[in-house]
């Protein structure tokens, strides 16, 4: 019971939540860029949200199942096809044992994922399934998928597949889109005169093509940092806007390592750290400071929009899902606990 | 000395003592987390202590900053660490060769021998100052004077897991195998990091290292046992035996 790699794109890895409790030891999280998209393609396929799942930047790749799976794709408006015939993102399909799967490139985000009923089971390193590169840790042995590979499926619970009950709409001009990218100042902001943090919040950054799961460079704007861009190593995070030497404000993702010697002038609101990692080269994107109520506060909220999506999926042929059905399905833990809030 | 608390977005704080590297400050930032770490806060999610800071990851949903700043303030300040504590490791190493390549142009540029620079790399202790940069990276302080060292202008590409090297006024032993800035002077034939052993880290911040001079025969068989599985590493001391 296996998935086949077929053909891989360059940067097809697994990945699940990561490795949670080990900074202190020098392991970075790794696991999904954009882990409400992971989740929401796991819920689609009636999988637990951590369940591990396949992430690619570029194009996918071509798989095919030993055993009739159903699989989800979550990669904006991305080309995908059985056996040459093109069917919808968003939502869950079957695919039969043999047919073939095949994944284009993400369009208009960056990172895309594929999930499978079951799951993906390879064998958990410290802890996670999740493929961190940098470290060779997870995964298998470490390093992004080829052809050739066969990864081992979870149980099959046979399930209808399931769509979201209302999709974002492709191109929907809700203006969130456009809208900055939220940040909370320091730990290193003292390092930058007043004026530098002035146009570091109002002038426009690019988004180039130096990115990987490890971090992403902008450029456009110079932030001397007249304290110096050397500091004391100390601790980073995911988010974390690193000012070294060429100026150029580099953001750390779920593979960074996990201190650092650069003066960090901001640190990205946990819930636009995904929109900024999706935005595509050439990009332009403008930064506004919150404060860390209010982006804890968004956080919270966004954490419990996601949740809220998750478990009002809805069977592709109509109608409401049954409780028993949620159970089996593993999202009905997701409403209790936001009730519990 | 107390803490300053700098915002690290809206998933952690950082308690900062100080801008400087001395081992008094950073003792203390060890202690205090260890201290945290037992104190079992509600919705603390990562703790990493460095050279003089202590980074601590949150869950919103949990515990907010505001109230987390409150709850870690009233832990500061902790106890004093015990002079001495930290496990003592003696690690094997192998100086010069090709790992070690940086051995004889690094004493010609301190007027030494290549000898004089393996006793006193060797008959120094050092501490543990914080792991990071990579699993199990372990930044050591306390490399005598005389041999710091800038680190390289362009960094090597490949660069073993175990190499035992020098980068400013610090000592490290890579652990694992990648580019790296660093002056290499020997190596090590114990995995530092091993992602398959039980504990897959060798070395934790507040340990002491001292590195035993071995040649390269004794380093292959302390390699094949560490590889079959019949050796493992092991501290000379633990904290609280008897000295």
């Amino acid at each position: 019971m296996s998935l086949e790699i077929v053909t891989a794109g360059p940067m097809l890895t697994i990945q699940d939540r990561g490795r949670s409790g080990l900074r202190h030891l020098g392991v970075s999280s790794a696991g999904p860029i954009d882990a409400d998209a992971m989740a929401l393609a796991n819920a689609l396929c009636a999988n637990h949200p951590d369940a591990a799942a396949l992430e690619f930047a570029g194009p996918g790749g071509s798989f095919r199942a030993t055993v009739p799976i159903r699989f989800a794709v979550i990669a904006g408006m991305c080309d995908v096809r059985i056996d040459g015939q093109r069917i919808a993102t968003g939502e869950s399909h079957r695919l039969a044992a043999g047919e073939t799967l095949s994944v284009a490139a993400p369009s208009g985000v960056v990172w895309g994922y594929l999930a499978v009923s079951g799951g993906i089971w390879t064998e958990p390193v410290m802890g996670a399934r999740a493929t961190h590169l940098r470290n060779r840790l997870g995964g298998v042995a470490g390093r992004a998928l080829r052809a050739g590979d066969a990864l081992p499926l979870g149980t099959q619970v046979d399930s209808c597949c399931l769509r979201q009950k209302n999709p974002p709409r492709p191109g929907a001009a809700d203006g969130s889109a456009d809208a900055p990218i939220r940040v909370i100042l320091g730990p290193q902001a003292d390092h930058f005169t007043p004026q530098t943090l002035d146009r570091f919040q109002s002038l426009p950054f690019h988004v180039t093509a130096k990115r990987d799961r490890m971090a992403m460079v902008l450029d456009g704007v110079e932030l001397p940092a007249d304290g110096g861009h050397d500091i004391v190593s100390d601790g980073t995070v995911p988010g974390s806007i690193q000012v070294p030497g060429s100026r150029q404000p580099l953001v750390l993702l779920t593979e960074s390592q996990t201190t650092g010697g650069y003066p960090k002038i901001a640190t990205i609101a946990s819930v636009d750290l995904a929109r900024l990692a999706q935005m595509p080269s050439g990009r332009t994107v403008r930064f506004s400071a919150i404060s860390r109520q209010d982006g804890e506060q968004l956080w919270c909220e966004q954490l419990r929009n996601i949740r809220n999506a998750l478990s009002s999926l809805e069977p592709k042929g109509g109608g409401a899902l049954s409780s028993e059905y949620l159970l089996s399905c593993d999202l009905i833990g997701g409403v209790s606990v936001m009730d519990d809030i | 000395m107390k803490p300053v608390f700098l915002p690290s977005g809206d998933r952690a704080i950082v308690m900062q003592w100080g801008d400087s590297i001395d081992e008094d400050t950073n003792a203390h930032v060890i202690a205090f987390a260890e201290q945290v770490r037992h104190s079992a806060i509600a919705g603390i999610v990562e703790i990493v202590p460095t050279y003089r800071s202590l980074l601590v990851c949150y869950d919103p949903e949990s515990v907010r900053g505001d109230q987390l700043e409150d709850r870690l303030r009233s832990l500061w300040p902790c106890s004093p660490p015990e002079a001495g504590s930290g496990r003592l490791w003696r690690v094997p190493c192998v100086y010069g060769g090709e790992v070690g390549q940086d051995l004889e142009q690094l004493a010609a540029m301190k007027g030494l021998r290549p000898d004089q620079v393996m006793a006193l790399h060797s008959n120094a202790e050092y501490r543990v100052y914080m792991i990071g940069f990579a699993p199990g990276f372990a930044y050591l302080g306390g490399l005598p004077e005389v041999l710091h060292t800038p680190r390289l202008a362009t960094p090597r590409q490949a660069i073993p897991a175990g190499a035992v090297g020098i980068g400013g006024q610090q000592a490290n032993i890579n652990s694992v195998a990648g580019p790296s800035g660093w002056r290499f002077i020997g190596w090590t034939p114990w995995p530092v990091f091993d992602s398959a052993r039980p504990d897959p880290f060798l070395f934790r911040a507040g340990d002491r290292v001292r590195f035993q001079p071995v040649d390269t025969a004794q380093a292959n068989a302390i390699a094949a046992q560490m590889r079959d599985g019949t050796e493992l590493p092991r501290p000379e001391s633990e904290p609280g035996d008897e000295p």
